[in-house]
């Protein structure tokens, strides 16, 4: 167990180590000249020698890589090349716990939907119920989230004015103001998280109603309830969790687009601003920490199931 | 399972014509699957003809701006008075061709990738797989993003960016099924004849493991649709002139207050095609009888 877990953590070390190799030099390897990019107008033979030592574009790649990957590893992802050039760092620090807030909040709202909805179209198979939350489930998965959060605007901001529109407000702020900003974002992007959790549930709590000890149960003259909370559910969730850990790419992937619908400066803004501005340190750190979420995320995960499930024994 | 027949290999195959009549019966009792068949359908007329079709120019600026749908503009028209008809049925093109486009790419590149990792096994499956097992811990819309932010917008880059993020899907797929049609008595006989290991693969393991790779692509070919859009929508996408669902949609954001219909009708055609295609893999799945947990 104790070495699985050393073997886990050692192989998402080695993964984000890949990756942060390959963020780097594949930016390196695109064809044109980032300087003339950045220079745009002021673009005099002394502004570039200057520009290029600043940035340490003289070095060899290796030695720009090694100094780069020693920072990163230091927390210094390098300046913004635009503006008053603020620490990468700095920008992904205030755009951060947008992010993560957005993400909690949108997870929170998807298992309040899943569950109840996997668990009534399991029990009652192939009842009404159980076809809408199948068609809600296609629904779900078929719908763009930018879309679904533009018919949220539409309806909630723009016509009834309940809630804004764009923008977030920090918990210190009150907790309703917080809310009010973030409730919109989470709905567009827990839907299709639902989706994807409810037919597990729904799937897995049917195998589960099957098996020798809920007949048991049954025999013990247990209610119908505490058969299907105590007995059921918690196997039902087992295989579930690991899906969970797949489906927080849609939670990540989510965040970064309907960040940008509602004008949120979270990880995802900045990621895609970024890539317009051609700002190289940014695009490269806030890819880097969008992916140490998701290892670190999976890793949990991983580590979760070992724990959750004592029949599971990794040697 | 009743049509099932054992070859002479003692492999469980269906027969071909029992599988065609698997398929109809399918298709005829699912009417998810005739929903899809039929939208979709009405859709790949609408991108065909959509010169023939389309009212108005798509690009066609007029006076006539941000009217509301009527019998002039079915869909209304845009801030610069474009009809979003007409605009809609020409992005219909895009997102088929690049959902189709995308995925034969990651299909052909992925399968090879999987079938020879698999079939070979040693060293050549542990340097693929190393690859594979990377591209899968990431998100793929944070991978096409990331290849279309290095390497630029554009048509190509896009198509190929989301296929790149596509390719670990279908080479896992392809190896886990080579891995278990390996052991078949009928692959050994295959070997024992002196067939070449491309044989091998092309004429006895492929035709073997199509059904989940089918299945796989299937709906890959919606969530292509789904990257395409999402990428135009943040400026990511095929072009700034062209008009795409994603680019419509983005466009017409701002206007959401004023003008509902352009926040609603593109995100509407993106929905439709993308539940056809998932209503026609589900049933797909059945007809061939693929289990959730293989794709």
């Amino acid at each position: 167990m104790i070495a699985y877990i050393i073997r886990r953590l050692i192989g998402a070390v080695l993964v984000m180590l890949a990756v942060a190799t390959l963020v780097f030099f594949m930016i390196r390897l695109v064809p044109g000249d980032p300087i003339a990019a950045m220079l745009a107008d002021s673009g005099s033979p002394e502004a570039r020698e200057a520009l290029i030592r600043r940035l340490g574009l003289d070095q060899p790649l290796l030695v720009q890589f090694w100094r780069w990957f020693t920072g990163v590893l230091q927390g210094d992802f390098g300046a913004s090349l635009y503006g008053s050039n603020q620490p990468v760092a700095d920008i992904l620090m205030t755009a951060l716990p947008k992010t993560l807030s957005l993400a909690l909040l949108s997870f929170i709202i998807a298992i309040a939907i899943a569950v109840p909805a996997g668990i009534v179209s399991a029990t009652r198979k192939n009842s009404a119920a159980d076809v809408g939350v199948s068609l809600f489930a296609f629904l779900g998965l078929s719908m763009p989230d930018f879309w679904l959060a533009i018919l949220l605007i539409i309806i909630f901001a723009a016509n009834l004015q309940w809630l804004p529109a764009i923008g977030y407000a920090p918990m210190s702020e009150g907790f309703w103001e917080w809310l009010q900003h973030l409730i919109l974002p989470a709905i567009a992007i827990g839907t299709g998280f639902s989706a994807i959790i409810a037919r597990m549930i729904r799937s897995s709590m049917l195998e589960v109603l099957q098996a020798d000890y809920m007949r048991t149960a049954a025999s013990k003259g247990l209610t119908h309830r505490v058969m299907l909370l105590r007995h059921a559910l918690p196997n039902a969730m087992i295989p579930v969790i690991t899906v969970v850990g797949i489906a927080f790419a849609l939670l990540i992937s989510g965040a970064v687009v309907v960040e940008n619908v509602f004008s949120i400066k979270g990880l995802g803004r900045v990621l895609i601003q970024g890539i317009q501005n051609r700002d190289y340190p940014v695009v490269q750190g806030a890819v880097l920490l969008v992916s140490a979420f998701f290892v670190l995320s999976n890793l949990i995960v991983d580590l979760l199931y070992v724990v959750i499930d004592p029949r599971i024994r990794y040697s | 399972m009743s049509d099932v027949t054992l070859d002479p290999a003692g492999h469980d195959t269906p027969a071909p014509q029992k599988r065609k009549s698997r398929f109809r019966q399918v298709f005829a009792r699912d009417q998810k699957a005739q929903f899809g068949l039929t939208v979709l359908g009405l859709f790949i007329f609408g991108a065909i003809f959509a010169p023939i079709i389309a009212p108005y120019d798509p690009n066609e600026m007029t006076l006539n701006m941000m009217a509301g749908p009527s019998g002039e503009n079915v869909l209304g028209t845009d801030d610069l008075g474009r009809d979003l008809f007409s605009r809609i049925l020409h992005g219909t093109q895009i997102s088929l061709f690049v959902g189709v486009a995308t995925v034969s790419l990651a299909l052909f590149f992925g399968v090879l990738l999987g079938v020879v990792a698999g079939y070979f096994g040693g060293w050549i499956d542990s340097v693929i797989m190393r690859y594979i097992d990377l591209q899968w811990a990431f998100p793929n819309f944070i991978i096409a993003v990331y290849l279309v932010a290095v390497f630029g917008t554009g048509l190509l880059n896009v198509i190929v960016a989301i296929a790149l993020a596509f390719l670990d899907d279908f080479a896992r797929v392809a190896r886990s099924m080579v891995l278990s049609l390996k052991q078949e008595q009928f692959i050994d006989a295959a070997r024992v004849q002196g067939f070449s290991h491309l044989r091998i693969m092309v004429r006895h393991i492929l035709p073997n493991a199509m059904a989940p790779i089918i299945v796989l692509a299937t709906v890959s070919v919606s969530y292509a649709i789904l990257g395409e859009a999402t990428l135009s929508f943040l400026g990511l996408g095929v072009s700034t002139d062209t008009p795409t669902w994603g680019l419509i949609l983005a466009d017409g954001r701002s206007f959401i207050s004023r003008a509902w219909w352009l926040g609603v009708f593109p995100g509407l055609a993106i929905m439709l095609v993308v539940l056809s295609i998932n209503f026609i893999g589900d049933a797909l799945r059945d007809a061939l009888d693929v289990r959730d947990t293989d794709v």
